[in-house]
C-alpha cells in the first residue's frame, strides 16, 4: 500500500498551488468554448432523418477531445516535475518497489483527471443546453476510458522524460496507442447521451476493459526500466 | 556465403511471385465480398502476405525488445531497429495497396469508420512512433531501454489489429474463419498453392531486408569507432 503516499505527496504538493489542476480545468473549458463558437446555434438544429439534433452526433467527440487534451497537459507534467532538483532520484530511492512508483502517479494523475472531468461536465451541460439521458452509463465509461488513458499515459510520460523533446514527443507517441480507447470511448459516450443501455455498449465494455486490465499488468512489468540509469 | 544464397533464392521468388500474380493466378467465379472489376481479386495474392509480414515484423521488434531488457546486449537493439523499419514499410505498403483496390471494389480509398482499416493505419502510426522515440535520444543504452519499452506496448496493436477483422469489421473481406459474417474459407486448391508462394516469396524479403539492415547497423558501429579511435 506504499503507493497510497506517493501519491498523498503529488497531491499535497498539487492542492498547495493548484496550479495544475487549474490549467487543467481552464484548458477543458477553453476547448468546450471554443466548440461552442465555432458551432453557434447550428448545434441544436434538428436533422430529421436521423431523428437527432447536430449536438447529439459532435457531443461524444467534443468531450473526448476536452478530455484527453487537457488530460495531456497533467501527464506531461507528472514526471518532468520530479524530473528537476533530482526528485526522481530521491523517489528511487524509497524503500518502495518501483511499481509502486508507478502506481502512486496512476492515482495522483486520475484524480486530478476525474476532477477536471467533474468541472468540465457541468459547463458542457450548460453550454450546449444538454440533457445527459443516461448518467451512470456514462459516468462508468468515463471512468473505464479515462483509466486507459491514464494507464497508457503514466507510463509513455515516464518513458518520454529522459528524452530531449519530451514535451512534443509525449503526444505524438501517447495518441497512436490510446486509439482504441478513445474510439470506443467515444462510441460508447454516444449510445449513453442518446439514452441507450448499458447492454448496447457491451462490446465497447469489454474493449475498455481489457485494454485497462493489458496495459495495467504490462506496466507493472515494464515501469522499471522506463526511470532506471 | 550462406546469406548471398538467402537473397538469391528471395529476388528469384519475389519475380516469380509478381509473374504469378500478374499472369498466372487464377480468379474464383465467386469472389466474396468484393464488388467491381473481378480481377481486383488479385490483390488478395499480395496484400495478405505483405500484411502479415509487417505483422511477423512487429512480432520481431516485440520479440527482441523483450530479450533486450532481460539480456541487455546490443545486438538485440539493433535487430529491434532493423524489424521496426522493415515492418513500417510493409505496413505502409498495406495501406496503399489496400487503399487501391478499396477504390475498385468499394469506390472509396477510405473507409473511415471501418475497424480494421483505422487499426491497421494506428499500427503504422504507433511504429512510426517508435521510430521517433529512437531519434529523439542520443545516448545509446538509454535509447535502446526505452525503445524496448514502446516496442512491448506497442505490440498490442497487432492483436487488435489482426483480430479486428474477425470480430468487428463490416466492410474489409474476411477470408480465413472465424469470420463476423459466417463466410470465409473460400480458399483452396489452385488459389491457395499461389498464396502459398507468395508468403514464401515476402517472408524471405523481410528477413533479406532485416538482414540488410542489421549488416549496415554493424558497419555503422564499425565507422565510428575507428572515428573515435582516430580522434576525427
Amino acid at each position: 500500500m506504499k503507493f497510497l503516499q506517493i501519491a498523498k505527496k503529488d497531491l499535497l504538493a498539487e492542492f498547495r498551488t493548484k496550479q495544475m489542476l487549474n490549467s487543467m480545468v481552464i484548458f477543458a473549458l477553453l476547448v468546450i468554448v471554443i466548440f461552442s463558437f465555432a458551432f453557434g446555434n447550428e448545434a441544436t438544429i434538428f436533422i430529421p432523418n436521423l431523428k437527432k439534433k447536430i449536438i447529439d452526433i459532435l457531443a461524444p467527440g467534443m468531450l473526448w477531445i476536452a478530455f484527453t487534451f487537457a488530460g495531456m497537459l497533467g501527464l506531461s507534467r507528472s514526471f518532468a516535475g520530479e524530473k528537476e532538483e533530482g526528485c526522481l532520484d530521491g523517489l528511487k530511492l524509497c524503500p518502495v518497489d518501483r511499481s509502486d512508483i508507478y502506481n502512486g502517479k496512476v492515482l495522483s494523475n486520475a484524480v486530478l483527471m476525474f476532477l477536471m472531468e467533474i468541472a468540465t461536465l457541468p459547463i458542457f451541460i450548460v453550454l450546449f443546453s444538454y440533457d445527459i439521458q443516461n448518467l451512470p452509463g456514462l459516468i462508468l465509461v468515463i471512468i473505464l476510458g479515462t483509466f486507459g488513458f491514464i494507464f497508457v499515459g503514466t507510463l509513455l510520460s515516464a518513458l518520454t522524460v529522459n528524452t530531449r523533446t519530451r514535451e512534443i514527443l509525449l503526444p505524438v507517441i501517447l495518441f497512436p496507442v490510446l486509439i482504441p480507447v478513445i474510439l470506443s470511448s467515444v462510441t460508447a459516450t454516444a449510445s449513453m447521451l442518446a439514452n441507450g443501455n448499458i447492454s448496447d455498449i457491451s462490446g465497447e465494455l469489454q474493449i475498455l476493459a481489457v485494454y485497462d486490465i493489458i496495459f495495467f499488468v504490462v506496466a507493472q512489468i515494464v515501469f522499471e526500466y522506463t526511470i532506471e540509469d | 556465403m550462406l546469406k548471398k544464397i538467402v537473397y538469391a533464392i528471395t529476388a528469384a521468388l519475389i519475380l516469380i511471385s509478381v509473374y504469378i500474380d500478374f499472369f498466372i493466378a487464377p480468379v474464383p467465379i465467386n469472389t466474396g465480398q468484393a464488388a467491381g472489376d473481378p480481377n481486383n481479386f488479385k490483390i488478395f495474392y499480395f496484400h495478405l502476405p505483405i500484411a502479415i509480414s509487417a505483422y511477423l515484423s512487429f512480432f520481431i521488434v516485440f520479440i527482441s525488445s523483450i530479450l533486450y531488457l532481460r539480456k541487455k546486449e546490443q545486438k538485440w537493439d539493433i535487430v529491434s531497429l532493423a524489424a521496426a523499419e522493415v515492418g513500417v514499410v510493409f505496413a505502409l505498403l498495406t495501406l496503399i495497396s489496400g487503399s487501391i483496390w478499396g477504390k475498385s471494389a468499394w469506390g472509396a480509398y477510405w473507409v473511415s469508420w471501418d475497424v480494421r482499416l483505422n487499426t491497421s493505419l494506428i499500427l503504422f502510426l504507433i511504429y512510426i512512433s517508435y521510430l521517433m522515440i529512437r531519434q529523439a535520444i542520443e545516448e545509446p543504452e538509454k535509447r535502446a531501454r526505452l525503445s524496448a519499452v514502446f516496442g512491448i506496448i506497442g505490440f498490442i496493436s497487432v492483436p487488435i489489429s489482426f483480430l479486428s477483422v474477425r470480430f468487428y469489421s463490416k466492410m474489409h473481406p474476411c477470408v480465413v474463419p472465424p469470420c463476423p459474417s459466417g463466410g470465409g474459407g473460400g480458399i483452396g486448391g489452385d488459389v491457395l498453392i499461389y498464396l502459398l508462394i507468395n508468403f514464401a516469396a515476402y517472408f524471405l524479403l523481410v528477413a533479406t531486408l532485416i538482414m540488410l539492415k542489421i549488416d549496415t547497423e554493424k558497419m555503422r558501429e564499425k565507422v565510428n569507432e575507428i572515428k573515435r579511435n582516430n580522434n576525427l
